[in-house]
């Protein structure tokens, strides 16, 4: 076997190190078998006699990713350090944020909700289901102003192509380097039908390329390996050095450098600019938690909060100076200009621009 | 007693197919036309589905004969290893089947050759590596089903392989191969990820995709809903033909002998069942080796949550083990007894395989969330949901033997006035139990491994290990998810091993 194929390319000792001092200790096994007996016995219908030892303190429910609330996710490290502050119980409920809300409407239990992206957004908002998170945003440190009152941003990154340099001496200087490289650079992209990232690149060339998308995505092709569903596949295929460059974010290598010392990682800056990621968190507007639910808003841009999503989320925070980044992170390189488009635009241009892709690519 | 039971069963699989197809329809705001494109998409769909299902079972028949005409030392070993793409997550069966074919796979590099496997030919080789063990198990049922006196009384007939081919095989497979075709079939149908990432692109697309996309994409649920219904459509045709293209053979009995096959003998026959046997294994095994070499380099980085998934979805396994047994007896007896209206039963136990779990998913979310927190009943809806779709195929095992035990020994038991539990232990276990550890274990291993409907409504503190392998991914955590990826696939195969040891214990195979 080749010394770099699959087996040792992801060295996770420095992140079991880190794992350590995340503090929320997993449920000891009898909680969890108790837990599970509930579930049963909701199931067969014996609603009443389950919960209600815990009525005490008061519950905020906030709707959030699976990542987000995931163990390696930033949501336990939140949970503990608003718990701190709050005198409450925050509980993740986990899921595709939007399509439960929705399906939920007026009836939903969320007190507040965390991880929509500028994608969604306008639906989200169509709903009426929000209220305005009350927060001064002028000083963020995002590369683009933020005015929403609706949508607060908590954390940020680029769509970018990764490529490992070990592999590959001279990545693309610009996404018409990319369109004009030779058919064996192979990258490895996400349908934008069921994958935020997929999404974010098609708007990214629209971006770049406005009417001429449909034509450069026709020139990419050659050089597209293959879609996936979702970023983990691609990402994986990307490790295992199947593709030369996989469609990700320009903060992937901090995960690399910071929690397995690998620095082969990196961003590949195209000289038209990148677009622009924010995730968002809103409060519900009928929640019977209003003071929570503004509590926690007013949490999310707090140094308490922001600190934790650079490894936590593996992003950039919403508001925290530089300077107070990890230790990795200016390791990151980082594009000049930025794309990005209004949530109304988005909205728009996805329909269409997704009929390009399509044909572009079914050719 | 099994009437009623058979009815339940009936119920509960409508719920979930129609149910909550309905449900979703119900929350639809107006209809969006099937437009051309959809249509496209069904034709794709359809015409992978075709080929992936005929090679899968073309390849399977030689390599179902070979490995029931010989006993070889390891042989139960290497049927339940074959098994496991079967039970693998597809994103895990993508990475180790690219280990091996894949641009900077091990034939790539040891040939040096270009191999393109992005394309119809990815989809065809993913989808016979996912089915092939499938195909061959179920083919390999009929054949160890064939009575020893038949062969006894051709070799004294002195049978040529030809004629035994002609005059016993062929019959049998007459019987069995219409549903083998039928499932895989409708496994392929409803597939996503896999026709996505190894067709290269957009031109790839399935219905379920495009259900996908009318639900996270649009939110239009009256579009989704619609392409449910076409795929279940598409399901029904398909169903109806090969069950009709089924004949039941009417045989009669043996006295549960050991087979020996005095026909295989020949060393020019030997010779070929081996290399088939060789080849099948080869196969199967090498990219199952690569997620093994994989996962083992990880297994030491697992973080401690992952055992207690691990434990969770034992839980999900057993309780939807128990739940398929239960329906699938209920049904076959039931199915048994019933000349009209058997077709219809038949085809509703089929439909949960057809039903998109995005579908059975939101249409659970709608219908529970008046009631009960659906994140609450998590783990008991993906055990339902999961016996439903393990159903199918217990069925393809257990109704032919039914069918059998009853035909040759019913008017016996009657004579001696067997009846209830004395029947059902002396006349049924011993004859079904072969047919019972099978899809026990296969309903156990499905279990494990499955997602489901779980991707509305999971519960961060109750993840089942193929979730939590999915968030180690999603977190950059490689080397630790194929490390859960290796647990997961050790406990699948060690469940199915269990079940089918168990129903495979004093019998001669």
């Amino acid at each position: 076997m080749r010394k770099a194929n699959p087996l040792n390319l992801n060295r996770l000792t420095p992140a079991e190190g880190r794992l350590l001092d995340t503090p929320p200790a997993p449920l000891p096994p009898v909680a969890m078998m108790e837990s599970e007996m509930r579930s049963l016995i909701y199931a067969a219908g014996f609603c009443a006699t389950a919960s209600v030892a815990m009525a005490e303190t008061p519950v905020l429910t906030v709707y959030a990713p699976d990542y987000f609330a995931s163990e390696w996710g930033p949501g336990p490290a939140i949970e503990q350090a608003f718990e701190a502050t709050c005198a409450c119980d925050l509980q993740f409920v986990t899921g595709d944020v939007l399509p439960r809300l929705l399906l939920e409407g007026e009836r939903t239990r969320a007190d507040a909700v965390i991880g929509l992206n500028t994608d969604v957004t306008a639906r989200a908002r169509a709903t009426g289901l929000f209220a305005p998170h009350g927060q001064d945003t002028s000083d963020l440190t995002m590369p683009i102003d933020w005015t929403d009152e609706v949508f607060l941003p908590f954390n940020w990154g680029h769509t970018a192509f990764i490529y490992d340099t070990t592999r590959m001496d001279q990545p693309p200087a610009s996404f018409d380097d990319l369109l004009a490289a030779p058919d064996d650079l192979k990258i490895v992209i996400q349908d934008p039908r069921s994958s935020i990232s997929g999404l974010a690149l098609m708007l990214w060339v629209k971006a770049i390329y406005g009417d001429g998308a449909e034509e450069a995505w026709e020139q990419l092709q050659p050089n597209i390996l293959t879609v996936t569903k979702g970023w983990s596949e691609s990402y994986g295929m990307f490790t295992d050095g199947e593709a030369d460059m996989v469609l990700s974010y320009t903060t992937s290598p901090a995960y690399h450098i910071i929690a397995e010392g690998d620095d082969t990682k990196q961003a590949a800056i195209f000289d038209e600019g990148h677009y622009f990621m924010v995730e968002l968190a809103a409060q519900v507007a009928g929640t019977d938690q209003p003071e929570l639910a503004q509590a926690f808003m007013d949490f999310i841009l707090s140094e308490a909060f922001q600190s934790i999503i650079p490894e936590g989320n593996w992003s950039f925070p919403a508001k925290l100076e530089a300077d107070k980044l990890p230790e990795g992170f200016e390791q990151l390189k980082l594009p000049e200009k930025v794309l990005f488009y209004s949530e109304e635009e988005a909205e728009a241009l996805r329909g269409p621009a997704l009929e390009e892709w399509r044909r572009a690519l079914s050719r | 007693m099994s009437k009623l039971t058979g009815w339940t069963s009936i119920a509960v699989l409508l719920l979930l197919s129609f149910g909550t197809l309905a449900a979703v329809l119900s929350r639809a705001e107006g209809l969006t036309a099937i437009s051309s494109d959809d249509w496209r998409v069904l034709r794709f769909t359809l015409w992978q589905a075709s080929l992936s299902a005929v090679i899968s079972v073309i390849l399977a028949i030689p390599l179902a004969r070979a490995l029931a005409r010989r006993q070889f030392r390891g042989r139960g070993l290497l049927i339940t290893l074959m098994g496991a793409p079967f039970i693998l997550p597809v994103i895990v069966a993508i990475l180790g089947l690219l280990a091996i074919f894949g641009r900077n796979g091990l034939i790539a590099t040891i040939t040096g050759l270009p191999i393109q496997i992005y394309g119809l030919q990815g989809i065809l080789l993913a989808h016979v590596f996912f089915n092939l063990p499938l195909a061959t198990r179920l083919i390999l049922q009929g054949w160890l089903a064939i009575p020893a006196e038949r062969f006894r009384l051709a070799a004294s007939l002195g049978f040529r392989p030809t004629d035994i081919a002609r005059q016993i095989e062929w019959p049998m497979l007459r019987e069995t191969v219409p549903g083998a075709f039928l499932v895989i079939f409708l496994i392929c149908l409803t597939s996503f990820a896999v026709a996505l990432a190894l067709g290269g692109g957009p031109a790839a697309t399935t219905i379920e995709l495009a259900i996908y996309q009318a639900f996270r994409f649009d939110f239009d649920l009256g579009k989704a809903a619609q392409l449910a219904a076409l795929q279940f459509l598409v399901c029904g045709i398909a169903g109806a033909v090969a069950l009709k293209l089924a004949l039941p053979q009417v045989t009669s009995g043996g006295l549960d002998r050991a087979v020996e096959r005095w026909d295989a003998r020949n060393p020019w026959l030997r010779a070929q069942d081996a290399a088939i046997i060789a080849l099948g294994a080869l196969f199967l095994l090498t990219p199952l080796t690569m997620v093994i070499l994989r996962g083992a380099a990880g297994a030491f980085e697992m973080p401690a949550t992952v055992w207690q998934a691990a434990g969770r979805s034992v839980f999900v396994a057993i309780i939807a083990t128990t739940l398929c047994m239960a329906m699938a007896l209920a049904l076959a007896f039931w199915l048994n007894t019933l000349n009209r209206g058997r077709l219809w039963v038949e085809g509703i136990s089929l439909l949960a395989i057809a039903a998109s779990p995005l579908v059975i998913g939101t249409g659970m979310f709608i219908l529970l969330f008046p009631f009960v927190d659906p994140t609450r009943v998590v783990l008991p809806i993906t055990a339902l949901v999961n016996a439903a779709m393990a159903l199918p195929f217990a069925l393809r095992a257990l109704v032919p033997a039914v069918a059998q035990t009853e035909a040759q020994f019913g008017r016996l038991a009657d004579a001696l006035g067997m009846r209830g539990f004395a029947r059902f232990r002396y006349l049924y276990l011993p004859r079904l139990r072969r047919a019972l550890g099978f899809s026990a274990g296969l309903t156990a291993a499905l279990a494990m491994g499955d997602l489901g409907v779980i991707a509305l409504f999971s519960d961060p503190t109750r993840a089942t290990l193929p979730l939590e392998m999915y968030r180690l991914m999603e977190s950059y955590r490689l080397e630790a998810a194929a490390g859960a990826a290796l647990l997961l696939l050790a406990l699948s195969l060690l469940a199915f091993w269990i079940f089918d040891k168990g129903g495979r214990a004093n019998a001669d195979a």
